[in-house]
């Protein structure tokens, strides 16, 4: 890794005034930054910590909603959103191993938007809201593709707010190497329709199977799925399988997440 | 018997540094002054080095010396320490530059060595290194490679280093019985690359004492003297006695710490050279392009039967991937490592075997745990499981009415090694009982229940350990001897050292020699202690490797330590006044026959040392004795295993839901350290069966170069193991009776798992004659949706 500089701010407006210097990152829990700094993939001046930003941490409900701060932890998430959101929690538990969900954070992952994490399928499954230190931004808008979102430079997500569903789901079919998802399907279902978010499989990162919201909708079982054919056209075909393989899975997992719910 | 001798489970002493932060790495050591190296390496899998201007690195802060191939021109390329000699002659056998030089070969292929003060200061020039390589097309597919065109060596002119048919002189009949055969089997089969992945990456830490004119090289080897013997006199010509190789603690090798890495022989040049210390530490992503790889067998076999399943013949032709250059042992292992192998546990009289071992613009492929043993032993208990199936008869069936009879042994097969001793029928009771095979109906039936298809795969497998018989390897092209060596040295007091040739990386010798000395002398195991990994301080021996520690090493140690109580008899007979004839060693005692006249054992090691009332006309003073030890064969460790597995239709996921192993490893000295080894073994050859794999795209670039995509075997992908090893036929030609047992585990589990999937999709109905290694989820979906 190279030189940099690292600050420690203790609320987001010093972060957001850290960020503004050129070459400035900021550092989640840097499951994805460390590895890429010690591979020398990347050079930034200075390193802003967010860990320190006491605002920025911990899981609330009210109103149906719950509320996680940008900078919790998913071992946190997986504990504390257990009653009020099982389906996230459940998620939160899975991601990675137990120093993974003691330091990554729900903020990392959203602003990274890996094509295959987790989090995005719960935060657009649930058509959550991605607040930040200057606007409040919807899922459906958020996500533009692979590690591309709609975060502007230096924009720090301070706040993930969650719909709670009346029922919901997550099911990952683990890459055998990274335990990432292969493919991942987050079911959940409100008063006004079913959502399905779908990771791990496209080229354009996480996505909505929209023919599958709509059957399940109308009538919430697997078997409901029993016609329709998830596409394969932009997933991923690599070692780990092929896209039609993924678009499989995608309705398997879609399926299985149904049952579970 | 005294407490923790031979047949005690006892726990391992070297646990408690290892456990606790305290094993001594070479990567802990740093040595005053040290120099830090950085390797540049290929980018490209096979490119002409058109240009490597240093001079703006060289002036980089920090930076001491940059070197380049042209700096190792003069010096000798790394050895290869085994001649196999093909249909056509001898293989051809191209220089392994100690950096390229002119071309590179393949991606990790080193070219510079960058010497700065801080190992950051030695990566910064590396990026102001200005280089150009001009890329080449990439040969990778074996198959492609043997038809010429692109050649990874120019100067040889093929990409061919031999073609070797074994028994050459058998061929004709082999070939006969198959044209007069009632059914043959055939199957088309690849044994998977795989990356060893030791937990401690490779490091190496070169020190020269000008005022000695001694040079140190501390290496994470599993035989120091072989690297000193390689290094010094074939690379860098240093000898001996100013060449002192030590590897401390070592953790975990599989084979790929056996061979002479060019970062050895670099940091002990470059230390010379400059005068100073310099150390090296491999990343974690240079050892997945720079240790040799294992297996990655291309392969046919054919398997001729009558209508009942009795075996006739066996032909095979294999494509083994050498990569790009020749590494330590590697000739060997799809030789004579695998064509011996291949009567398995079987009467079958005729077998011809054929291998052509192919260069390719790849990282170098030698010995992996098994090393040859799990290629040979895959494809014939898959071919063999097949034809089980086509010809409808019983898997266990079909194997036990084929095996070498017990009345049989020495049973000598038609590939040149004789077994000494078995019982293979045995070991199939033992599995059956406790596979608790009666019960698999009802396990399938509560499987289909919940959608799951669930299949039992069984195998056995036979090895050659106890590597090896120095005549015997000689006359097949080994350029050292494999015998091994001990030196037991009694100190006054009582306690014994034991300096062995044999390097333990996680097998336990701290533990289990001394319990083969505790148990001879009647001490406790506790008063022993062994010294290895040391060339400075242990005898010429040739390491470990080929499950051979305890029954070469071994067989040396008893060796000497039968020296030492015929000399402590001596000693006592005197002190008793008695003859030597009448004197009795029982309990750390010795005691004249028929008397209670007795001498402790540290009355007499005291003696030996404090010579006042002692033989000293007819005996030395001391009490210390080295033994070499060749066997004069190889020990043949053999077993049954059986899994059974889900495999869950909608995902193609395989879940291992039970692994029984009956293994016969002759006599044991610690059962416990035996268990391990298995479990070990089986952990790794289910990672080979449904997750690990090294894969290159067709230019050479190595898409598993991390652990985001080379899938290692995790605590959740391995059941709770059943094994026994109660079925013992000791071995015949050691005085231990002990025939190893470090790679059965991994040479046996691969086929298991296979033949049980292959069992789970027939069963359901689906016909699926193969699916190739690693039966990952989407190749098994793909394969019962074909």
């Amino acid at each position: 890794m190279y030189d940099f500089n690292i600050v420690r701010p203790k609320t987001v407006a010093d972060a957001v005034k850290a960020l503004a210097e050129d070459g400035a990152m900021a550092l989640g829990g840097g499951h994805t930054l460390i590895p890429t700094l010690k591979q020398r993939l990347a050079q930034p001046s200075v390193l802003v910590a967010l860990s320190g930003i006491a605002d920025m941490k911990g899981v609330s409900a009210a109103g149906g909603v719950l509320s996680v701060k940008g900078g919790t932890p998913h071992g946190t998430v997986a504990k504390e959103a257990a009653k009020t959101y099982p389906a996230l929690a459940h998620l939160a538990s899975m991601i990675g191993d137990p120093a993974v969900r003691n330091r990554g954070t729900i903020g990392g992952s959203l602003a990274n938007n890996d094509p295959a994490a987790c989090y995005p399928a719960a935060a657009l499954a649930s058509g959550a809201t991605i607040v930040t230190n200057t606007r409040q931004i919807k899922a459906d808008d958020y996500f533009q593709g692979m590690f591309t979102t709609a975060l502007e430079p230096g924009e720090i997500i301070t706040e993930v707010r969650f719909p709670v569903p009346e029922k919901a789901k997550y099911q990952k079919f683990e890459q055998p190497a990274s335990r990432f998802a292969l493919v991942g399907v987050f079911v959940a279902k409100y008063a006004d329709g079913v959502r399905v978010a779908v990771t791990g499989a496209s080229e354009q990162g996480v996505f909505r199977w929209i023919e599958a919201e709509k059957a399940l909708s109308a009538n919430f079982s697997k078997a409901a799925l029993a016609n329709l054919t998830a596409s394969a056209d932009g997933l991923i075909g690599d070692i780990h399988g092929t896209a039609e393989y993924r678009a499989h899975l995608v309705k398997v997992l879609t399926g299985r997440a149904v049952e579970a719910a | 018997m005294a407490d923790g001798g031979i047949g005690a489970s006892t726990k391992r002493r070297e646990d408690l540094r290892f456990l606790t932060g305290h094993g001594k790495y070479t990567d802990d050591l740093n040595v005053y002054g040290q120099l830090h190296m950085h390797i540049v390496r290929s980018q490209v899998a096979h490119g002409t080095i058109r240009k490597i201007d240093t001079a703006k690195a060289m002036a980089m802060p920090g930076v001491v010396a940059i070197y380049t191939g042209a700096d190792f021109e003069p010096v000798g390329g790394l050895p290869c320490g085994w001649q196999v000699t093909g249909k056509n002659g001898a293989m051809l056998e191209p220089k392994h530059p100690v950096l390229a030089h002119g071309k590179v070969r393949h991606v990790g292929d080193p070219y510079a060595a960058i010497i700065a003060e801080t190992l950051d200061q030695a990566r910064d020039a590396a990026e102001a290194l200005d280089v150009v390589i001009d890329e080449l097309p990439a040969v990778i597919d074996m198959k492609d490679a043997v038809k010429g065109g692109t050649l990874v060596h120019d100067e040889i002119g093929t990409n061919l280093c031999y073609d070797w048919g074994f028994i050459e002189d058998n061929k004709a009949a082999v070939d006969a019985a198959f044209k007069s055969a009632p059914h043959v089997t055939t199957l088309e089969l690849v044994n998977n690359r795989l990356i060893p992945n030791a937990m401690e990456p490779r490091v190496a830490i070169g020190d020269y004492d000008g005022s000695t004119d001694e040079s140190v090289l501390h290496t994470t080897s599993q035989n120091p003297h072989v690297i000193r013997l390689l290094m010094g006199a074939f690379v860098l010509g240093i000898p001996e006695h100013k060449l002192r190789v030590i590897a401390a603690d070592v953790g975990g090798g599989f084979g790929s710490k056996i061979f002479h890495y060019a970062e050895e022989a670099l940091v002990t040049w470059v230390s010379r050279k400059l005068r100073r210390p310099v150390k090296w530490t491999s990343s974690r992503s240079e050892a997945f392009m720079s240790d040799a790889h294992g297996r990655d067998h291309v392969t046919k076999i054919e398997l001729a039967t009558d209508m009942q399943g009795q075996f006739l013949a066996i032909r095979t032709e294999t494509y083994a991937n050498m990569g790009a250059y020749l590494s330590t042992f590697a000739p060997s292992v799809p030789t004579y490592l695998h064509g011996t192998l291949m009567a398995g546990n079987y009467k079958t009289p005729l077998i011809y075997v054929n291998v052509k071992a192919v260069f390719t613009n790849t990282v170098p492929v030698d010995a992996y745990r098994g090393a040859g043993r799990p290629e040979a032993t895959f494809q014939l208990e898959r071919v063999i499981d097949m034809a089980a199936r086509e010809l409808g008869i019983d898997p266990v069936e079909i194997r036990r009415k084929n095996f070498v009879p017990n009345d049989a042994f020495p049973y000598q097969t038609p590939v040149a090694v004789a077994y000494d001793t078995g019982n293979y029928q045995a070991t199939m009771d033992k599995l059956v009982q406790i596979a608790d095979l009666k019960g698999f109906e009802s396990r399938r039936a509560a499987s289909a229940k919940k959608g799951l298809w669930r299949g039992l795969g069984i195998n056995c497998y036979i090895e050659a350990c106890g590597i090896a018989p120095s005549a015997l390897v000689g006359a097949l092209g080994a350029r050292a001897g494999l015998y091994d060596a001990a030196t037991v040295r009694v100190n006054a007091t009582g306690s014994i050292s034991v300096l062995v040739g044999a390097h333990a990386h996680g097998q336990g010798h701290e533990t289990t020699f001394p319990q083969v000395i505790a148990s001879m002398i009647g001490i406790d195991a506790s008063q022993v202690d062994i010294v290895h990994g040391d060339t400075g301080r242990t005898p010429f021996g040739m390491g470990t490797y080929g499950s051979r520690s305890l029954a070469v090493c071994g067989s040396a140690m008893v060796r000497a330590t039968e020296k030492i109580i015929t000399k402590a008899k001596k000693i006592a007979a005197h002190m008793l006044e008695a003859s030597e004839g009448d004197i009795e060693l029982k309990d750390g005692k010795f005691t004249v026959k028929g008397t209670d006249k007795s001498k402790a054992w540290g009355d007499i090691t005291l003696a030996a040392y404090v010579p006042h009332n002692y033989p000293i006309e007819t005996v030395e003073p001391g009490l210390e004795e080295t033994a070499f030890y060749d066997p004069s064969n190889f020990t043949y460790p053999a077993g049954a295993y059986a899994c059974e597995v889900e495999v869950d239709p909608d995902t193609g996921k395989v879940t291992i839901c039970s692994f029984a192993a009956a293994d016969d490893f002759g006599n044991i000295i610690n059962p416990m350290i035996v268990d391990g080894q298995v479990h070990g073994g089986i952990g790794q050859g289910i990672g080979q069966a449904l997750l690990e794999s090294a894969v290159y795209d067709a230019d050479g670039q190595l898409l598993t170069g991390s652990y985001m995509d080379y899938a290692m075997p995790r605590a959740e992908d391995v059941p709770f193991y059943k094994v026994d090893h109660s079925c013992q036929t000791p071995c015949t030609h050691n005085p231990l009776g002990v025939k190893g047992c470090g790679e059965a585990g991994a040479i046996g589990s691969p086929p298991a798992v296979v033949n049980a999937v292959i069992d789970a999709i027939n069963r359901a109905g689906r016909k699926v004659a193969h699916i190739d290694m690693p039966m990952s989820p989407a190749r098994v979906w793909a394969a019962i949706n074909a």
